[in-house]
Order: C-alpha cells, then sequence, then structure tokens
C-alpha cells in the first residue's frame, strides 16, 4: 500500500541549519489527516516546505519504498502539493485565471492539461468548494479569507496524492473553517494523504484522524488525539494549564486556562 | 437541495460565459491597440519639417510608385527608420519592464533597475573617451556595440552573482542598485577626464535620441525582438503563475531560480539593444507595462502582448511630440517621456502608496 515515512529529516536556513532536525514519523496512510500543530516557530512550515522540495533537507521521505526527498520540483509537483501559509498581495488575477494558470504553469506530464480542460477544472473545483460567485474576482479585491480559499483551491486542483496545507484556516470566519475541513475530509477518502498546520487545537482534535506535536523542531508527539493529548503535554509544549475533556461523543475537547507562570 | 443545484449550475454558467466574454475583451483591447499603433505610426512619418498628408504616407506606403520622388525619399528614407525604430524601442522596452516587474515581483521595476542603462552609458562613454576600437567591428558601431556589450555583461554579472550567493529577489534588486551607483560614478570619472567635445557627445548620447536611426539598427532590433518573444510567449503560463508567489510556482513543479534567469536573459537582450541603438529612454518600460495591465491584467498570454503594443504607441506619441512641442525643433525623445512620464510615475507611486 502507499504510505509516506519520514526519515531523519532534517532542514534550516542559511545561519539555521537545524531548524526542524530528526524528524522520524510515519507511517502516514492513504485517507488519513494528519494536523500538524505546535507552537509559534516550532518548525511547522519548515517541515511542509522540506517535503514540498521548496528547502533543501537532509533524510529520507520515503514513497513506495523510494526516496522523494530529493526528486526535482517537476516530479514533486506531480506528487504533492503545497499551499503556502502566506499569500502575496496585489495580483492583478481574477480568481480562476489563477486556477487555470495553477494547472498550465507545470509542465509535468501527469498534470498538464489543455487549456479547455483547465478550464473545465477550475469551475469545477469553484463549484466543489461553492466559490464560483468569486471567480471573476480579482485576487487583489478579495478578503484575506477568500483568498485563502482560493489559495486552497489552487493547491487541491491538481489532485495531488499528497496534499500539504499550512494554515489554510488561519484567516476563515466558522462557517468557512468547517466548509474547509469537510472539504478536506472529501479530500482525503478518496485515498490522499492531507497534512495540515492547525492553529486551533480543537479544530484539529475534532478533524483530524492524528496529532503530528511539533516543539523546537523535534516531534513531541504523534497519534491519535485521545491516545496523545493530556495536559502535560500541553503544559510542556504550549507552557499552558490546560484541561482535556472526552466529551459523550468521545471527541476530545482542550479548555485552556491559564499560562504557567 | 435540488433548487440549491440548478442555481448553483446557471450561477456557473453565468461565470463560464463571463470569464468567455472576458477573453473576447481583451482579444479587443490588442486590436485597437495595434490600430491605435498604426495610427499614430502614420502620423508620426507624416509629421515633420515638410508635413505630408495622411493620405500621401498611406499610398506612399503600400503603393510608393503612386506618389511623387520626393514624398517617397521622406517616407522610405528619413522618417521611415526613425518611426520604426520609435516602434521597435517602444515594444522592446515595455515588455522587458513587464518581464522585469514579473520576476522581482514589483510593479515600479523596469528595464533599468538593475542597472542596464547605467551600464550601457559606461560602455558609450568608454567608447567615446577613450577612443577604444574593437577589432572587426566598424567604427560608426563602436559606441552602440561597446554599450550593447557593458549592458550585457551587467546583467550576466548580476545573474552570476545571485547565482553564487543563492540571493533572492531582494538581494537581486540591492545589487543592481550597487552596480548603478558603481557605473554612475565610473561615467562621473570619464567625464571629468573628457574632452569638451567628447563631453557633448556622451552626454548627448545619454539623451535617448532617435536620431541615431538607421536600416541597419532596426533590422538588428527586429531581430532581437523576434527571436525573444516566442521564448517570452511560452513562458507566459510560468510568469503568471509565479504572480501567485515564489513558493506557489516553486510547488507548481517551476523552478523559478531558471525561470527568473532566462527572463533576465531576455531583458537584457531586450534593453540592451536598444539602449545601445537610442540611449536611455526611461519610464516606457515602467509606464507600458503598467497601463497594459490596467487594461488586460495580468494573464501574461495577454498582458505580454498588450505591453508590447502599449510600449510602441508611447513612443510613437512621443516622437510626433518631439516633433511637435517646439516648431522647427527635433527634442531627443528621451526628454520627451521622461516629462510625460514623471507625472505618471509619481501618480502610480501614490496610488500604490494608498492601497498599501
Ligand atoms: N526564511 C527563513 N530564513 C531564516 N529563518 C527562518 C526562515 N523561515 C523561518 N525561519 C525560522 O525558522 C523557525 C521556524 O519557523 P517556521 O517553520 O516558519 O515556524 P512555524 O511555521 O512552526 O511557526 C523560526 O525560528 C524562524 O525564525
Ligand atoms: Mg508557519
Amino acid at each position: 500500500m502507499e504510505q509516506l515515512i519520514l526519515k531523519n529529516i532534517t532542514a534550516g536556513y542559511p545561519g539555521k541549519s537545524n531548524i526542524i532536525s530528526g524528524i522520524n514519523a510515519g507511517p502516514f496512510k492513504p485517507g488519513v489527516i494528519t494536523a500538524l500543530v505546535g507552537p509559534n516557530a516550532a518548525g511547522k512550515s519548515t517541515l511542509l516546505r522540506s517535503m514540498a522540495g521548496l528547502l533543501k533537507a537532509q533524510g529520507e521521505m520515503q514513497w513506495n519504498q523510494k526516496n522523494i526527498l530529493h526528486l526535482s520540483l517537476r516530479e514533486k509537483a506531480a506528487l504533492i502539493s503545497y499551499m503556502p501559509q502566506y499569500l502575496p498581495q496585489d495580483i492583478e488575477l481574477n480568481a480562476i485565471e489563477s486556477l487555470i494558470s495553477a494547472l498550465k504553469a507545470s509542465s509535468f506530464d501527469q498534470i498538464s492539461v489543455r487549456l479547455p480542460e483547465a478550464r473545465k477544472k477550475a469551475f469545477d473545483v469553484l463549484e466543489q468548494m461553492d466559490l464560483v460567485e468569486l471567480a471573476m474576482e480579482p485576487l487583489n479585491q478579495l478578503s484575506g479569507g477568500q483568498r485563502q480559499m482560493i489559495s486552497l483551491a489552487q493547491a487541491i486542483i491538481r489532485e495531488p496524492a499528497i496534499l500539504l496545507l499550512d494554515e489554510p484556516t488561519s484567516a476563515l470566519d466558522l462557517q468557512h473553517q468547517v466548509a474547509v475541513m469537510q472539504l478536506v475530509k472529501e479530500y482525503a477518502a478518496k485515498g490522499k494523504i492531507v497534512m495540515m498546520v492547525l492553529h486551533d487545537i480543537n479544530l484539529a482534535t475534532r478533524w483530524s484522524d492524528e496529532l503530528l506535536v511539533l516543539h523546537k523542531g523535534k516531534i513531541a508527539a504523534h497519534g491519535k488525539p485521545n491516545e496523545i493529548l493530556n495536559a502535560s503535554l500541553l503544559a510542556s509544549v504550549y507552557n499552558v494549564n490546560a484541561i482535556v475533556e472526552t466529551l459523550q461523543s468521545g471527541q476530545i475537547q482542550v479548555h485552556v486556562e491559564s499560562l504557567i507562570k | 437541495m435540488t433548487d440549491h443545484i440548478t442555481i448553483q449550475h446557471t450561477a456557473r454558467q453565468q461565470a463560464e460565459e463571463d470569464f468567455h466574454r472576458l477573453q473576447h475583451k481583451r482579444k479587443w483591447i490588442i486590436g485597437v491597440l495595434a490600430l491605435l499603433c498604426l495610427t499614430a505610426f502614420c502620423f508620426d512619418i507624416a509629421l515633420g519639417p515638410s508635413s505630408l498628408a495622411i493620405k500621401d504616407v498611406l499610398i506612399g506606403l503600400f503603393n510608393s510608385s503612386a506618389v511623387d520622388d520626393g514624398t517617397k525619399v521622406i517616407i522610405w528614407q528619413i522618417r521611415m527608420p526613425y518611426a520604426i525604430m520609435a516602434v521597435l524601442v517602444g515594444m522592446a522596452l515595455s515588455l522587458a519592464g513587464a518581464e522585469m516587474q514579473t520576476i522581482l515581483n514589483n510593479p515600479l521595476a523596469s528595464p533599468f533597475t538593475l542597472g542596464v542603462s547605467a551600464s550601457a552609458t559606461l560602455g558609450a562613454a568608454l567608447a567615446i573617451i577613450a577612443g577604444i576600437s574593437i577589432p572587426g567591428v566598424p567604427d560608426n558601431w563602436i559606441i552602440s556595440v561597446n554599450a550593447f556589450l557593458f549592458a550585457f555583461a551587467s546583467v550576466l554579472l548580476l545573474q552570476a552573482v545571485s547565482k553564487w550567493l543563492h540571493a533572492g529577489v531582494g538581494i537581486l534588486v540591492l545589487f543592481g542598485i550597487a552596480l548603478v551607483f558603481t557605473f554612475n560614478a565610473l561615467v562621473a570619472l570619464l567625464h571629468y577626464i573628457a574632452t569638451p567635445e567628447a563631453l557633448q557627445q556622451v552626454i548627448f548620447w545619454s539623451m535617448g535620441s532617435l536620431a541615431r536611426s538607421n536600416w541597419d539598427k532596426v533590422q538588428l532590433l527586429t531581430i532581437v525582438l523576434v527571436v525573444v518573444l516566442p521564448f517570452s510567449f511560452s513562458a507566459a503560463w510560468k510568469m503568471t503563475a509565479l504572480r501567485l508567489g515564489e513558493d506557489r510556482a516553486a510547488g507548481f513543479g517551476i523552478n523559478v531560480q531558471r525561470l527568473r534567469f532566462a527572463s533576465l536573459f531576455r531583458i537584457s537582450l531586450l534593453a540592451a539593444t536598444a539602449v545601445a541603438f537610442v540611449g536611455t529612454i526611461g519610464f516606457i518600460g515602467l509606464v507600458g507595462p503598467h497601463i497594459a495591465r490596467m487594461l488586460i491584467g495580468e494573464d501574461h498570454r495577454y498582458w505580454f502582448p498588450a505591453s508590447l503594443l502599449t510600449g510602441a504607441l508611447i513612443m510613437s506619441l512621443s516622437s510626433i511630440a518631439s516633433k511637435m512641442l517646439i516648431p522647427g525643433v527635433l527634442l531627443p525623445i528621451g526628454i520627451v517621456t521622461a516629462l510625460a512620464g514623471v507625472p505618471l510615475f509619481i501618480y502610480l507611486i501614490i496610488k500604490k502608496g494608498r492601497r498599501m
């Protein structure tokens, strides 16, 4: 079965070579959503960017017994799609154009599509995400949340086997947070691997199958929310006093009480 | 539920129709721009010390045996090389500007942002003042050839440095600024040691002017454009995707480093050739792409051609203005574009400032 395993991944930036170090995690299985959580600057974006090939990294990223960490961007793009945390401003393209160019820009054989097909697919994705009204809106005139939704559309339109989302819900209202999580759930159900950075721990426990807790560039815990989440983990990672409650539904709920002095 | 679906369906059809119409509108805009260019071009040929009737210009262009020899000479020998040069330079600088704005992710960038014109001026000044000669290059070409070599070499240097340092866009721009200052200082040094005659020639050279046009130069610039254009146009999708952000584009499988390198190469060819032949003509490469963007947006499949045409149009109009502003005097066109461009530039800065 297709699965993804991270072995000893180390990555950083010039002058700070070990922002994340010795990351061993997995296997990540198709159909499973993993929420990547952890405090600011823990290295969540760094990990996703190294997996996507945007940042040089050492180690191994095994996919079907092959190390895909050092594949070329083109080869990676056929397999992985990454939604960046930060979205550029001031783009005079409308939403539908950005989606079409997402498909047309890549010359990789498996993805390369003809223009009418790309156009149809772009409208399909907008329809699926209930965003058709935004199709003709210029990106620089969208609200932050709308722009984030379009950015998510740009990531999933390529239907990658591995979807990496960096804080896709940070600018979204409650309704759209749920809409995004539902969409991601449907996407994973098609047999795709999803890893997403989430800051809202309750959103993460409610919607994801597994949590990967990152702290200071290392993995602090990895597993099902009800198996790994407890007060001492939250205290050591986030430096907060918190109560972890299991609801009748089996759902985990975290209440943050105060900072640890 | 069914209601919802039918509403969605029509909403989608509506959006698809709107998009279709937008594409059509863009093609129309490009067509109209081309027509305006042609009109301005004809007026550019008609106007001058001995004005011709537009009718005679048209007849002379399409059936030159039907006009008298004097008109034929004025059209084909005197006015035509200037008028075509204006169009070609406008196209080259505007396209180079559009490419530069995308790869530097900065709408205020121009083909000269990274020091292309400063280095060309240094090359020209060296040729004029030091009187150097390159074996195999005829004397009347030496200034242009030297200007081109310097402009081109400066961009290659910039690329080498940025590749060597793995530098991002910000560093690239800073290096470009450093180059501009360096070249300007060297040009000033040359000014200082130059003879008065040479100094006058250098200063006149650095004011962009079409007066140095001839058919050979027109041919060469045409060749450069014909060679570069297909590469620009075939990069259009990738360049459009680059507007969505560097990480995003790389995530689509685009080698951003290579895309940027190839684009800089095209920019340097276009800008260096144009500057070598007519000197520094500012603001076309800034304002041309900007007007095109306002008309058409940033889908580079349309934006690049539109930029070519807006650049050509502005240059033709400037060429007309350079003959009309002071009757009987042909102003260097660089002065006209700068005078018209500065207010536009300030307007763009203010507009951008307000949005941020
Ligand atoms: N481009 C960069 N250059 C240098 N350091 C960086 C860069 N991006 C992030 N860092 C550093 O790496 C650390 C982890 O950042 P990041 O992965 O973005 O954290 P997170 O996404 O978990 O908030 C931070 O200390 C940050 O300062
Ligand atoms: Mg981050």
